[in-house]
């Protein structure tokens, strides 16, 4: 299968250019990260985490750079990224497999949501076009894509967390009891509206005005006339016939966009103090901490190019036309 | 009579400008009739097309006019009537056969879903039709399973004719259907609706811009220029004697196959530009025979009978 | 439905120019000096100070107002370079195809699936010097791969259109064709690509500068955030100075969106579909 062929191909080589950025970075860039980190920890510091900086952020000028490379990818792929030099002497994979649920689960659950829910309304707004509906939720959804995410997740922390105490203002759980079960999950829930209400918010223009522009463009096409002649309800000609065509063109801008979803989850993160991925990236990044910013690069990386391989799947799903 | 087009008046309207791209269309059609509608690409004629089976979409409008099909006047149906009456009644197949599938599902999906939509047919009956009229149009039934993108051209243009024969409506109208094809191609799918046809008595409109073709095998044809009917006639005597020089024009314009020479005159001039108001007869700018007279709109009218023509002065 | 698509496309243009408006006059504009301290820290909202003052008892309003300035310039300087490097690398893959088009697409493909934000931040944060230029390079050097894309595509169409075929056989050099034969031709697009890239300069911007990685001591509309954030503006209901950057941001933004938007639809004729 020529399609599925050329997906896997891509996510080698886009995991491989993820790895070869985060390799030449540190060794580009001036000055010497890795030394500074050293002389700052002076002599306590285990060997093997200084080993693992070395590899990670080139501090070893003898060895060879492919050399280097190697060790640097052996590391990588088996998810030794070594020490924290924040958290010291935590190793940096046990600190992102801490975070990394509460961010799949915060961006999945609202990044689904918001899709689903744009994409609805961007059917709407795309087969009545140039109507007043059309108009007014083009409109909105353009002045709603201008907002930062950050921003909006400061006014909404402000409003109903501040203001009308409705929600924590922090954390992603109970942290004054102990809860289990139901309960924790409610609790879950509870501190996660606002975040997500925020992710929610802010990627839902782009997914209606992204739907409502194929939808105008899909209503162009032959096939559209041919069902109105053929006297099917307007209803299966929206749904059976324009959306589920305006669809496609739909699912590859989700796929291109979760890169950018990532980035505004992580702004949310740091404000809503939740600690997923994007927190500890941003405590990694007042500390200096860069073996843990490499690896939160890398994983922020690895699980956007792995999205992006199951979206494919689903495209082929959808689409006849790639299987050939 | 099956259908009955009188005086129609469709265009599109935008900032204001209105452009009349048909202009007073008046004609009829039997039962059992194969009228050809000709015209250069711009003439309106798709247009004319979709106004009569209301299908035009802003900012396409109808002006003016009625249609009556079989003593009903399309343009004021209520629309739930007009729904249930399309595909039945009169269908429709488009200009080009690529775009005319939905690309995501089968072909025989495609056909089920207009067949559930106005009868009572099970799955099972609706696929022995659907069967029936694949092989009609000489497409294998193992086919029904394929996705548009899986056949030829020429298979999508035959699977676009088969779905709109699966109710044995009493009227087809095709838009340019074979355009796209090449000619081996255009050849084997006009001999299979003339063999159709000869079983399955219905009424069809075929609008194209190759009149060579519809000399060949229309019954009548129309001929079309800014918007208006210039000529109309059983297709052998317009060809033989053109009334509109126009009709006239265009006959010489094509080269004939009997002749060894390939040398043909075209038209000078092109059409007018449809958004300012055209005085007197449309095509007075590229005749050789104006007169003063031209400048006053000459009538569509029957001249000799089952001949209409709109010139003060026919050939 | 021109005079719909104009609509939205002036509204676009007043937004911008209103903010190039206060950027420029902003010494007339701004009640205060921006770093002047005038009153109590933490003020609410008076008559005297509109949208308060911040932690060090400066005017928010004059704050806002100056701070048009360098956000303003920040965004377009971005907005032009990041179109520069999407119409370079677009052209040349679509220009000259074959290997070239394979290797330039693959990266761009790459660059369109590698979270911008979380690069920038890495990027950002190996930089030591603070300031706009780092600001302006990274976001230009991360988020070039879009519009990299659109006008690759462009380009392909162009590339077979007689015009060009006939330049290339009377010998004329890529590089003329490409620059005064295809670019020309693609105008619409590459502007229409450059609000977006203004788009996602102003959002970029903010970003990094309200993690911190600007020149914390200049004011724009992202460091005010920065320090609204760091100083708990919002715990001290100092909500005037939360609100007014983001609004200024979202409202330029909007205008860049919008007029992305009427260009799309004036040359997209399937977009103006009625």
């Amino acid at each position: 299968m020529k399609y599925l062929r050329e997906k896997i191909v891509f996510f080698i080589i886009a995991l491989l250019s993820a790895l070869i950025i985060n390799f030449v970075l540190p060794r580009l860039m001036p000055g010497d990260p890795a030394e500074r980190i050293l002389l700052k920890m002076g002599g306590d510091i285990q060997p093997e985490a200084v080993e693992a900086m070395r590899i990670a952020l080139g501090v070893d000028k003898e060895t060879p750079i492919l050399k280097q490379f190697f060790s640097y990818l052996k590391n990588t792929l088996t998810f030794n990224f070594g020490i924290s030099y924040s958290y010291y002497p935590v190793p940096v994979k046990d600190l992102i497999l801490d975070a990394l649920p509460w961010t799949i689960g915060l961006v999945g659950i609202s990044t689904l949501i918001s899709f689903v829910l744009g994409t609805a309304l961007g059917i709407r707004a795309g087969w009545n076009r140039n109507k007043p509906i059309d108009s007014f939720v083009t409109i909105s959804s353009l002045i709603i894509r201008g907002f930062p995410y950050f921003w909006l997740a400061l006014i909404l922390l402000y409003v109903f967390g501040f203001l009308l105490n409705l929600f924590p203002l922090s954390n992603a759980y109970s942290t004054h009891e102990f809860l289990k079960g139901w309960k924790f999950f409610g609790s879950v829930i509870y501190h996660g509206f606002l975040p997500g209400l925020t992710l929610v918010l802010a990627s839902l223009g782009t997914w209606i005005l992204t739907m409502r522009n194929n939808m105008v463009s899909v209503l162009s096409e032959d096939f559209i006339l041919v069902a109105e002649a053929k006297g099917l309800k307007d209803k299966d000609i929206m749904n059976k016939y324009a959306a589920r065509n305006a669809l496609l063109p739909s699912v590859t801008s989700f796929g291109l966009s979760l890169g950018y979803i990532v980035g505004g989850a992580l702004l949310t993160e740091i404000v809503f103090s939740y600690p997923g991925i994007g927190y500890l990236m941003y405590k990694g990044v007042t500390s200096q901490d860069y073996p843990l910013m490499q690896a939160i690069f890398f994983i922020i990386s690895l699980s956007v190019l792995i999205a992006n391989f199951m979206l494919d799947f689903v495209y082929m799903f959808l689409d006849p036309r790639t299987r050939g | 009579m099956l259908l009955e087009v009188r005086n129609l008046s469709a265009g599109y309207k935008s900032q204001g400008k209105e452009i009349e791209a048909v202009k007073n269309v008046s004609f009829s059609l039997d039962e059992n009739d194969f009228l050809g509608i000709a015209g250069e690409s711009g003439c309106g004629k798709s247009t004319l097309l979709f106004s009569i089976l209301r299908l035009l979409k802003r900012p396409g409008e109808i002006f003016d006019g009625e249609v009556f099909f079989k003593g009903e006047d399309i343009l004021k149906m209520d629309e739930e009537t007009l729904r249930k009456k399309r595909w039945k009644e009169f269908s429709l197949v488009t200009q080009s056969a690529m775009n005319a599938l939905n690309p995501v599902y089968k072909i025989k999906d495609q056909i089920m879903d207009v067949i559930l939509e106005h009868s009572d047919y099970t799955k099972i009956e609706a696929l022995e039709i659907i069967e029936r009229v694949l092989q009609m149009v000489g497409i294998q039934k193992e086919r029904m399973d394929s996705y548009p993108h899986q056949l030829s051209g020429g298979m999508k243009q035959r699977v676009a004719i088969a779905m709109a024969l699966v109710f044995s409506p009493s009227l087809v109208v095709m838009d340019e259907p074979t355009t796209a094809l090449d000619v081996v191609v255009q050849r084997s799918i006009m001999e299979q609706i003339d063999e159709i046809r000869n079983t399955n008595k219905f009424s069809m409109i075929f609008v194209t811009h190759d009149i060579s073709l519809l000399f060949e095998i229309s019954k009548r044809i129309a001929i079309m220029y800014a918007g208006e009917l210039v000529e109309l006639g059983q297709t052998k005597q317009v060809y033989l004697n053109p009334l509109h020089p126009y009709t006239s024009g265009l006959i010489n314009s094509f080269p004939k196959l009997t002749k060894e020479t390939k040398e043909y005159k075209g038209i000078p001039g092109k059409i007018p530009d449809l958004s300012k108001p055209i005085i007197g007869c449309s095509f007075k700018e590229r005749c050789q025979n104006r007169k003063e007279l031209c400048n006053t709109r000459p009538e569509f009218k029957e001249v000799i009978p089952g001949r209409w023509v709109a010139c003060h002065f026919p050939l | 439905m021109v005079r719909r698509l104009n609509k939205k496309a002036i509204v676009g243009l007043s937004i911008f120019f209103f903010f190039v408006v206060i950027a420029f006059f902003a010494p007339f504009l701004a009640p205060y000096d921006p770093n002047e301290f005038v009153g109590i820290p933490y003020s609410r909202p008076t008559s005297e100070h509109i949208l308060g003052l911040d932690r060090m008892g400066r005017d928010i309003l004059s704050q806002l107002i100056y701070g048009t300035r360098l956000s303003l310039i920040v965004g377009l300087t971005t907005g032009t370079l990041m179109t520069t490097i999407s119409l370079l690398i677009g052209m040349t893959a679509g220009y000259f195809g074959g290997l070239v088009d394979r290797i330039l697409s693959t990266i761009i493909d790459v660059f369109m699936v590698i979270p911008g934000l979380p690069l920038m931040i890495v990027i950002a944060s190996y930089i030591r010097f603070r300031g706009v230029v780092p600001i302006i390079l990274v976001i230009s050097f991360t988020s070039w791969a879009p519009g990299a894309r659109v006008i690759r595509a462009q380009t392909l169409t162009m590339r077979n259109r007689e015009f060009i075929l006939a330049s290339k056989i009377t010998g004329e050099k890529s590089r003329r064709i490409i620059f005064s034969e295809i670019m020309p031709n693609m105008l619409s697009l590459i502007s229409s690509n450059f609000f977006v890239a203004c788009l996602t300069a102003i959002v970029g911007e903010a970003s990094l500068e309200f993690l911190g990685f600007g020149d914390v001591s200049a004011i724009t509309w992202g460091t005010m955030l920065y320090w609204a954030q760091n100083s708990s503006a919002l715990l001290n209901n100092s909500w005037g100075w939360v609100l007014a950057p983001g609004i200024a941001i979202a409202t330029l933004g909007a205008s860049f969106a919008l007029l992305n938007f009427s260009i799309d639809e004036l040359t997209n004729p399937k977009l103006r579909g009625v």
